[in-house]
């Protein structure tokens, strides 16, 4: 194998790493705030995805369509989090398998209601449709590297976010200690709303990012939340930092994988990586709960 | 049994309530070989099929709520050893139909027909898998373990899809008849009472487990863990040999599931058919040991019917388990006792 090729399944790896950082940065936070197990996070992966596809078609405006669908995610996790999963925080891990698990049956069924079960187009833009040459032999697309750049600058806000706001600060309270920042006065309900709806918006914008590579189709978030779990679980529940370096480790390890490895171990190499991570830190890279 | 007079009492009421413990189990074999007598009367193959089928995920949701209702372990791999113990009877029923050998190695094995091998060896693969996907997933706890066991499920399904040689994707057709020694399984009434009689020595097998000392401590350690190592038992040793042994009967289940429909794919054993699995664990009750064969005949019976009725079926049944575990207040383990005829209920205990 050339080293073109390998230099182009290195970078395909870190965009994917990015993109499921974007999924599992949402996931981490309801875990270590929260407490809760929200399996159907996959799902708002897959609306974010619809969303973003009917509008795009509508309006013919890619990048507006994008923050519209993300906007509307984020409005559809804050609903969910009101009406039924705050229910929840306190309730047996096994109820809240439960439920979300039948959120997935719910939204699956919904999509497939509103969409068809034909899976959906979502073409590029012109300007992003083309490709870039990187060095000599390696043309690269540019929507690749788009969302490279997106979810590199989405890594930095949230970081910026978490480690330098206010709002970051009570976050962190609530993933450490939730009595103790709620006792010290911080509102934890307003954070867990908020933090919910930014989550469904990550997860939606993974979701949009993935459609014009993939298909945008029903049950598109499934395998993606299940990598995304193990990248919660590699990172250490509810750090965010962890979930980052964990995603890029998972994106590029799979990535590699696929292509160096025999068919049938390529695709166990990550859950070997997670099953290896685990049985030297139980607890994940980096933990929060110390 | 005049004699049990001579018994001091304390001793007399221990072996009646061992007795009754398997009233609820007896009552429901009668009542499946009574359909069997049914359908056979009136001709009607289908509903054979049907309750073979039910039986099969009975012996699953049995197993299971051994690790999960009694043991607080919520595992969402058990579709993984349904499939690892499906692949078993299709492999190797596939090598005996095309007469090649299955080399492993520098090892050639002869295909094979015959559960009286195939079922033993489904075992002897499950095992060492249940076995060291538990020791990972245990040495940790609550959401890591649940997440974890998921992982390990989407693993053996990746696994699986990757294996071209035996149909990959599509999965794995059984051509020939399936034998059990001298008996013809191929034979829908005589598969029924094979599984029937499997089932039976399941629920035999988890109600004396449940109820031997090594229960006791299993039940101890859903409770509290931190209170067991306290006055000495190491949880994580009775944990684990109740996960393969609820791992292992799981396999021997998903070696009768790949028999009775004669085809085996990685769709029966994706991460999705392990939480319907939950579902149908919790819809009987996780505190008896016979409930969940009613969860999984209700389950089973709900998706025929709504499956009729709509193509939306899967929108109604995700509301239903919304609905179901929101409204019961006292959390999910309430519904248990919907059902009282089962009779214990385990978690009762725990006040």
């Amino acid at each position: 194998m050339g080293l073109p090729l390998l230099l182009e399944q290195a970078i395909n790896g870190v965009q994917f790493g990015v993109m499921l950082f974007l999924m599992s940065a949402g996931l981490t936070l309801v875990f270590g705030i929260m407490n809760l197990i929200n399996l159907a996070h996959g799902s708002l992966y897959m609306i974010g995805a619809y969303l973003a596809a009917t509008l795009y078609q509508m309006t013919g405006q890619f990048v507006l369509s994008f923050l519209a669908a993300m906007l509307l995610t984020a409005l559809v996790g804050a609903v969910l989090e009101r009406l039924l999963l705050r229910r929840f925080y306190d309730r047996s891990h096994l109820d809240q398998v439960l439920v979300t698990f039948g959120l997935i049956l719910v939204f699956n069924d919904l999509v497939r209601m509103l969409w068809g079960p034909v899976s959906v187009p979502l073409p590029l833009p012109s300007l992003l449709a083309g490709s870039v040459q990187l060095m000599p032999g390696l043309q690269y697309p540019t929507f690749r590297l788009a969302i490279l750049a997106v979810g590199v600058l989405v890594a930095g806000g949230l970081y910026v976010l978490i480690s330098h706001t206010r709002v970051g600060m009570w976050v962190r309270a609530g993933a450490s200690d939730r009595p103790m920042a709620s006792a010290m006065g911080v509102n934890v309900e307003t954070i867990f709303v908020l933090v919910f709806a930014l989550g469904a918006a990550l997860a939606g914008l993974a979701g949009m990012m993935a459609g014009p590579i993939t298909a945008v189709q029903i049950g598109m978030g499934e395998p993606v939340l299940i990598l995304a779990l193990v990248v919660t679980v590699i990172g250490g529940i509810g750090s965010v930092r962890g979930a980052f370096v964990a995603a890029l480790l998972i994106g590029v390890v799979d990535t590699l994988g696929r292509i160096l490895l025999p068919p049938a171990l390529g695709s166990m190499v990550i859950f070997i990586l997670m099953a290896t991570i685990l049985a030297w830190r139980p607890k994940g890279l980096f933990s929060v709960h110390g | 049994m005049a004699d049990l007079s001579l018994i001091n009492p304390d001793r007399q009421s221990r072996l009646l309530a061992s007795a009754q413990r398997f009233v609820p189990a007896l009552v429901l074999v009668v009542a499946l070989v009574g359909i069997l007598a049914y359908a056979q009367s009136a001709g009607d193959t289908f509903l054979i099929r049907v309750f073979t089928r039910i039986m099969i995920f009975g012996i699953v949701a049995v197993a299971l709520n051994f690790v999960l209702g009694f043991g607080g372990m919520v595992s969402l791999m058990h579709a993984s050893f349904i499939g690892v113990g499906g692949y078993v009877v299709a492999i190797l029923a596939y090598h005996d139909a095309n007469l090649e050998p299955l080399m492993i190695g520098p090892f050639a094995f002869t295909g094979t027909s015959d559960l009286a091998i195939l079922l033993p060896l489904a075992i002897v693969v499950t095992v060492p898998f249940a076995a060291l996907t538990g020791l990972i997933s245990l040495r940790t706890s609550g959401t890591y373990f649940i997440m974890i066991t998921l992982a390990f499920n989407q693993m053996a399904y990746y696994f699986f899809v990757a294996l071209q040689a035996y149909g990959g994707e599509d999965g794995l057709q059984i051509i020939n008849p399936i034998t059990f020694g001298g008996l013809d399984l191929s034979q829908r009434s005589t598969f029924y009472l094979f599984t029937l009689s499997v089932l039976a020595l399941t629920l035999v097998l988890v109600t004396l487990l449940v109820d031997s000392k090594f229960g006791i401590v299993l039940r101890a350690a859903a409770q509290n863990e931190r209170r067991l190592s306290a006055i000495g038992i190491a949880p994580l040793r009775y944990k684990l040999l109740a996960f393969v042994i609820s791992g292992t009967l799981t396999g021997m289940a998903g070696a009768l599931l790949a028999t009775g429909q004669q085809f085996i794919s990685p769709a029966d054993m994706s991460w999705s058919r392990s939480g319907e699995l939950v579902v149908m664990v919790v819809m009987g009750g996780l505190g008896s040991v016979s409930g969940p064969l009613v969860g999984a005949a209700v389950y089973l019976g709900l998706e025929l019917i709504l499956e009729s009725w709509t193509e939306y079926w899967h929108l109604a049944f995700g509301l239903l388990i919304v609905a179901m575990v929101t409204l019961l207040r006292g959390g999910i383990a309430d519904l248990g006792t919907l059902v009282p005829w089962l009779g214990r209920n385990v978690s009762g205990g725990k006040n």
